[in-house]
């Protein structure tokens, strides 16, 4: 058994098997096999280092000539591994004793022999831990072949451990089998986090190496409440977390029967809760969990998706599911936020040096006019049939803001010519995620309908920190007083403008935080749906009054630190009482 | 990895069967699997037992290279490799 420790980024425990993706993709398939396919395994086992031999072999003579001499060893390590019958002898005897496939065979004993060399105290020796991994993954691809496993094809609950995910790799998820979610990088708002929220999926970052640790096929807990992963626990552990989760299960039913009731204070204050979605499904999950319509609507899965730029079909459609399934609520659909993707970088002649300060999002779509009117285009069409508001990303400066309101102008005009209807009084806003847009917010509010305050970004660029890196999660702080400024400023030029002001990043999601937000006057939060539920429990539990005393005294600190120790104080008071 | 491999590839030439000791574990010489688990450092003693036909010349083989050949060389790897 071991236990590591990460970034809890989505709650739940989930108990169930493990498919690794490494960094090549590669999936140990199946565990066991019957009985009387055993002796078929042994001879896989024994192909397998036969052809990795071949291998390694052709490569060596391929490369006689190379005088890089840390290549030639790479070889002559792995041929000695290859031929070490011992080695052999040892995975063989795990398939005739356990009915291992021979995949999962070599796997655990290839880890387990990384494992203790990694404990030596000789660093290097430790270090040639490295080297026994590229082995395994020889004699894998032996087995397994080039063909990429991916997550299009499970047949059981597994929990997906993953150096990182990708939105495309995430867009394909079945949620009714993907369980748990485990990577080795990643931060509290990195992508892999956000979509685990918005599924309700338990999932831990920042975990460092648990691909490393993890075989395929074993059993695995990911218990995203308390940012820990335990491999292969053992009976006591496995009885403990049963009960976990059980608990949990017992939470969620009572947190259910919220749904129908209001997001009000104790002293009569309602709160509107929104949801964050991404694909059009999602908005059925936020309208189940008690969500009045979505604060923010994510378009960029049509652009990853498919391989070809989305027609306006393409997004009328997306539109229109979200649209029959929210009903009367209001739709705040941003548009294309996309940029250090796939999509943009694949487009340019040469690759952006920092593609996130780079051509990208709002700007992208400026330069790329045809692109920015289909989709513009299709939001106003779809506007005639449900509240639809829209939304720009990344806007910092007044006439970036007014270019864009120009081309939403021309889009009208053209939609016009054409005959086809549209709401022309669809309310207009932007994101405040940059702290431009922060600081200039009073010009910013006198042109707009409303704001929406990215919080992930703003307190990102705000401090200077990457917050999908995990060597840095411990500096990005929504308590940092720098970024509690900024949202004050904000509230209070949206405030003199007389416009709505919402937060739809992850900080509205979060319970140390909540309270503050209202405090500071904010009374529109869109988070995660999974999430609504235990947001809405907590502002029932609230007053105004309390948040405001809160929100005083935590804005009086110096450090993020002070203030965070103050808000979890008073979050563990609540709990404390509520017992 | 290079000392373990010398080693192996010395120990493998003889058909003796040929254990190497280090503290109280015993390895089989002949796996590079076992030789490098038994992670020996510099400075440290090992035992080499083997048991056949050539067992002696094959402790005498194996002896030679660990003092000499492979105490050389990891020396001069020291020397060589870069400031961490």
């Amino acid at each position: 058994m071991e236990i590591i420790k990460g970034i809890g980024v989505s709650p739940g425990v989930v108990i169930c098997t493990a498919v690794v993706l490494d960094a090549e993709d590669y999936r140990v398939p199946r565990r066991t096999v019957p009985a009387e396919h055993k002796q078929n395994e042994v001879q896989r086992l024994h192909q397998a280092f036969l052809d990795a031999t071949q291998e390694v072999t052709n490569l060596q003579i391929a490369q006689a000539d190379l005088w890089d001499s840390k290549i030639k060893d790479i070889f002559a390590v792995h041929l000695h591994f290859l031929r070490d019958r011992t080695l052999r002898r040892k995975i063989a005897d795990l398939i005739n004793h356990k009915s291992y496939t021979a995949e999962y065979a070599i796997s655990v004993i290839l880890r387990d022999i990384g494992r203790q060399i990694a404990q030596t105290p000789d660093t290097y020796i430790s270090e040639r831990v490295s080297d026994i991994y590229d082995i395994e993954r020889r004699l894998l691809r032996q087995l397994i072949g080039r063909r990429r496993e991916d997550l299009d094809h499970l047949t059981e609950p597994v929990a997906v451990i993953a150096h990182d995910l990708t939105p495309t790799q995430t867009a394909s998820f079945d949620k009714k089998f993907v369980n748990g979610i485990a990577t080795d990088a990643g931060g509290r708002t990195s992508h892999t986090a956000i979509v685990a929220r918005s599924l309700g999926i338990p999932a831990v970052v920042a975990l460092n190496d648990v691909t490393r640790k993890c075989a395929a096929g074993e059993l695995v807990i990911v218990d995203g409440t308390r940012g820990t992963v335990v491999i292969d626990p053992d009976e006591g552990t496995l009885k403990e977390y049963r009960g976990f989760a059980a608990a949990m299960v017992e939470h969620e039913h009572e947190l259910d029967e919220l749904v129908h009731l209001p997001a009000v204070t104790t002293d009569g204050v309602e709160i509107t809760l929104m949801g964050n979605i991404e694909f059009p499904y999602e908005a059925e999950i936020a309208r189940k969990k008690g969500g009045q319509g979505i604060g923010l609507y994510r378009t960029e899965f049509l652009f990853l998706e498919a391989d070809h730029e989305p027609s306006e079909e393409d997004h009328y459609q997306a539109y229109m599911d979200t649209i029959r399934i929210v009903g009367d609520h209001a739709i705040t659909i941003r548009t294309m936020d996309l940029g250090a993707d796939k999509f943009t970088q694949q487009r340019r002649g040469i690759p952006e040096r920092n593609p996130f300060l780079g051509l990208r999002s709002i700007r992208y779509c400026l330069q790329n006019l045809p692109m920015f009117k289909t989709q513009i285009r299709a939001i106003l069409r779809a506007s005639v049939h449900g509240r639809i508001k829209i939304m720009f990303p990344l806007i910092t400066n007044l006439i970036e803001l007014r270019q864009a309101k120009w081309v939403l102008a021309d889009v009208k005009e053209d939609l016009e010519e054409e005959g086809l209807e549209f709401d022309d009084s669809l309310p207009i806003g932007i994101m405040i995620e940059t702290p431009a847009a922060a600081l200039t917010a009073d010009d910013l509010a006198e042109e707009v309908d409303f704001f929406s305050i990215g919080t992930n970004d703003l307190i990102q660029y705000t401090l200077a920190v990457d917050r999908v890196n995990e060597n840095v999660a411990a500096l990005y702080s929504p308590a940092h007083p720098a970024v509690l400024n900024l949202l004050k400023r904000v509230y209070q030029s949206a405030k003199r403008a007389k416009i709505e002001v919402h937060i739809c990043g992850e900080m509205a999601s979060e319970i140390e935080y909540v309270p503050l937000l209202i405090g500071m006057g904010f009374n529109v939060l869109s988070l995660a749906p999974p999430m609504i539920p235990e947001i809405k429990e907590l502002i029932r539990s609230l007053s105004l009054e309390q948040c405001q005393r809160l929100a005083r005294k935590a804005l009086s600190f110096d450090t993020d630190r002070q203030t965070i120790n103050y808000l979890r104080a008073q979050m563990q008071e609540r709990e404390r009482h509520d017992r | 990895m290079r000392p373990a491999m010398q080693f192996v590839d010395r120990a493998n030439y003889y058909a003796a069967k040929i254990s190497v000791i280090k503290d109280s574990q015993i390895v089989d010489g002949k796996s590079i699997m076992q030789v490098t688990m038994l992670a020996a450092t510099q400075g440290t003693v090992l035992k080499i037992i083997a048991r056949g036909p050539d067992a002696q010349p094959a402790v005498d083989a194996l002896a030679e290279l660990l003092e000499n050949d492979i105490a050389k060389n990891t020396e001069n790897d020291a020397a060589d490799s870069p400031a961490k």
